[in-house]
């Protein structure tokens, strides 16, 4: 390349004003960005998760049955999918018809149309949603059979009627978008019932806190934690929500804090608006979180009795399915069911044009104008998303997703998608191998295995 | 009717308290045990013979919690109504993200006292520690002693009282003006835990409201 430049020099005596050599070091978002920095000198904050390429799910394939093992027969044999969480301390524990559940997402990021989207179509599919930061509403509540309510550092709108008319309890440390930080919610969010909510002025930028404000460290959780198993009178299971970074030392705590569910949130997992800094760069991607999780589950000998959910940028049947053969209870999803809702759909381009975006690229849900109604309070944005509808697009690709699963259950033989193991995959990447502990396809090699 | 946590079980004293409890309780050897009295919702009086440990009377509604010692941390955390009172003094956390209700504390009250408080009102008769009213949102606390460093750091509409000498205000808290309005509902909380203090020996302190929307200008402060 700058041989070529250098003889085109020669040849016009033309000075090479027009290098398009691009940098390594600085391509064209790094510039951007800087640029961007140095407009408004302040970091920025946007939605949805990580965007660079993370080892995934899709480096692991799973061993099909043939001659050694035999498959099961797509139409005749069963494959089930129902699923017990929390039954460690819980005298309720929850019954779920599906492994894969709705994780929070607060009422003020999302608009009451996709909370009641969301909520009536895991109630159609037999499995659970739950609220977020701000609180649960009515509507979340009667749409939801299943509901799960957390607990947060910022404690907007928590109150003990909501606590005993949950049928669990998830007390959030962390999320696998910004494990370590707080929350955020700008002003053209904060609308009146929001902020009423939460006991905030309206418009403000809010900053929740990332700490929780009445206990330290996993000696106070598991005060914590009883203290409201008492309230509830250890009726329903107790939740523990992790942001997926020392995940063996957090499971490990979680399981002595006495949790019944232990939910490790992977750094693909989504936010409403989080500093685009944490959401890239700080956490564990969700394959080794898996394993880790798994692992600290097995040395406690608690694996299967402390139940694990596993979130953080599930998308299809493929991943629910390798999460399960690699140990974990359930999945959980937030960004693939705002996606299923609308997010990022191809219309009103106008408006995504807007907000300098386009559809399939949108991450603008800090701004309140979500072009397709999802992540906003605007009443005219919100009514594109009829809740009906919603709830029919989230019930279809749930359907489409528990369908992938027993298919790819039953080619591995397995007549329960919980029987998924980890003998039933391989893995395409040393990276995988490595972070899985699943051999390297081809060979019997686990990179970091002792033995090898 | 009575508990003596020397044979009862703390399972048996909740559950309790959560069905149709009698008008008056009393809990004698607490011996500093955590979640004394947690999640109480009826109009009832739980009088508590000695010192508690983490959580007393949390996420209360609509009964009067007294505590005969001293509290351990988040004494009355996310209380909604109803009163709680600590003869004794009280750990950190005291009030911690309390929704309405009051609290009094006739000693003095550790560091991040009404911390996230969201509504509660609070009256220390003695001093807290700092830190206090962080990220306070709603409702009143009145500090009848000195207040430690920090106090009210990143404020938003909660209203401070301190009689006492303070430290360093945190984050965007200030004095403000004590006008007939602040008097009058301090003079009510004064009363309401029985201090004859002069409200003129009070000022008052709230947001400046600087951090309620970012500004390059402010990135300091957060
Ligand atoms: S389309 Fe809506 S929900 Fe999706 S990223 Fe954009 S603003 Fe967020």
């Amino acid at each position: 390349m700058a041989r070529q430049r250098s003889k085109q020099y020669k040849d016009t005596h033309m000075p090479d004003v027009i290098s398009q050599r691009p940098s390594a070091t600085f391509p064209l978002d790094v510039l951007d960005e800087i640029h961007r920095a140095a407009d408004q000198g302040i970091y920025e904050i946007r939605g949805l998760g990580a965007k660079r390429k993370l080892p995934t799910f899709d480096d692991l394939l799973f061993l099909g049955a043939s001659m050694s093992r035999y498959p099961l027969e797509g139409y005749r044999e069963k494959c089930a999918t129902n699923v017990t969480l929390g039954n460690r301390f819980a005298k309720t524990p929850i019954e779920l018809d599906i492994p894969i559940t709705i994780a929070g997402m607060s009422f003020g990021a999302l608009g009451a149309h996709a909370k009641e989207s969301i909520g009536r179509a895991a109630t159609l599919m037999g499995t659970s949603t739950t609220t977020g930061d701000g609180g649960m509403t009515e509507e979340e509540r009667q749409s939801s059979k299943t509901l799960v309510y957390q607990v947060l550092p910022s404690r907007y709108g928590l109150n003990p009627d909501d606590l005993r008319r949950a049928d669990a309890i998830e007390v959030v440390v962390g999320q696998g978008a910004k494990p370590g930080g707080g929350g955020m919610l700008l002003g053209q969010k904060i609308t009146e019932r929001v902020a009423e909510m939460r006991d905030l002025p309206t418009g403000i930028d809010q900053r929740s806190a990332c700490r929780h404000p009445d206990w330290t460290g996993p000696d106070d959780l598991e005060i914590k934690i009883q203290e409201l198993r008492e309230i509830t009178d250890w009726q329903i299971p107790i939740y523990v929500k992790v942001g997926a970074s020392r995940v063996g030392f957090d499971v490990a705590l979680a399981v002595k804090a006495g949790a019944d569910v232990i939910v490790v949130d992977g750094m693909q997992g989504g936010t409403a608006a989080t500093q685009d800094v944490f959401i890239e760069h700080v956490g564990v991607p969700t394959l080794p979180a898996v394993r880790l999780a798994v692992e600290a589950l097995q040395e406690l000998k608690m694996h299967r009795k402390v139940h694990l959910i596993v979130s953080g940028g599930i998308r299809s049947g493929a991943d629910a399915a390798k999460a399960l053969a690699l140990g974990a209870d359930a999945v959980s999803i937030g960004s693939a069911a705002m996606i299923a809702i609308g997010c990022n759909r191809n219309a009103y381009i106008e408006d995504y044009k807007a907000l300098g975006t386009l559809p399939g690229y949108c991450h603008h849900c800090h701004t309140g104008r979500c072009p397709v109604g999802v992540a906003t309070q605007d009443p005219h944005l919100e009514s594109r998303l009829v809740p009906e509808q919603g709830a029919q697009w989230l019930r279809n690709y749930l359907s489409t997703m528990v369908l992938e699963m027993q298919t790819v259950a039953r080619a591995c033989g397995k007549s329960h998608v919980l029987n998924l193991e980890p003998e039933d995959l391989t893995a395409l990447t040393i990276e995988a191998a490595a972070m899985a502990r699943i051999p390297l396809v081809g060979t019997n090699w686990i990179p970091g295995n002792n033995q090898t | 009717m009575r508990f003596d946590l020397k044979n009862d079980a703390l399972r048996k004293l909740n559950q309790y308290l959560h069905e149709n409890p009698e008008k008056q309780v009393a809990v004698r050897n607490p011996a500093g045990r955590h979640n004394i009295a947690v999640g109480i919702d009826a109009d009832i009086d739980v009088d508590i013979h000695g010192h508690v440990g983490y959580y007393c009377a949390g996420m209360n509604q609509n009964s009067r919690v007294t505590i005969h010692g001293n509290a351990g941390p988040a004494v009355a955390e996310n209380i909604m109504s109803g009163c709680v009172r600590v003869h004794g003094n009280a750990s950190q956390y005291a009030g911690a993200s309390g929704h309405g209700g009051t609290l009094i504390i006739d000693g003095d009250a550790s560091s991040r006292c009404g911390i996230s408080m969201k509504g509660i009102d609070i009256v220390v008769a003695g001093s807290v520690g700092h830190m206090s009213a962080f990220m306070a949102q709603k409702g009143h606390m009145v500090i009848c002693g000195d207040a430690g460093d920090f106090l009210g750091d990143s404020i938003y509409e909660a209203i401070i009282y301190v009689r006492g000498k303070l430290g360093e205000l945190g984050a965007d808290c200030v004095e403000k003006e004590l006008t007939p309005i602040h008097r009058e509902k301090l003079a009510s909380l004064l009363m309401l835990a029985g201090l004859d203090h002069s409200v003129e020996g009070f000022r008052r302190f709230g947001s400046a409201r600087d951090l309620y929307h970012f500004d390059i200008d402010h990135a300091g402060k957060y």
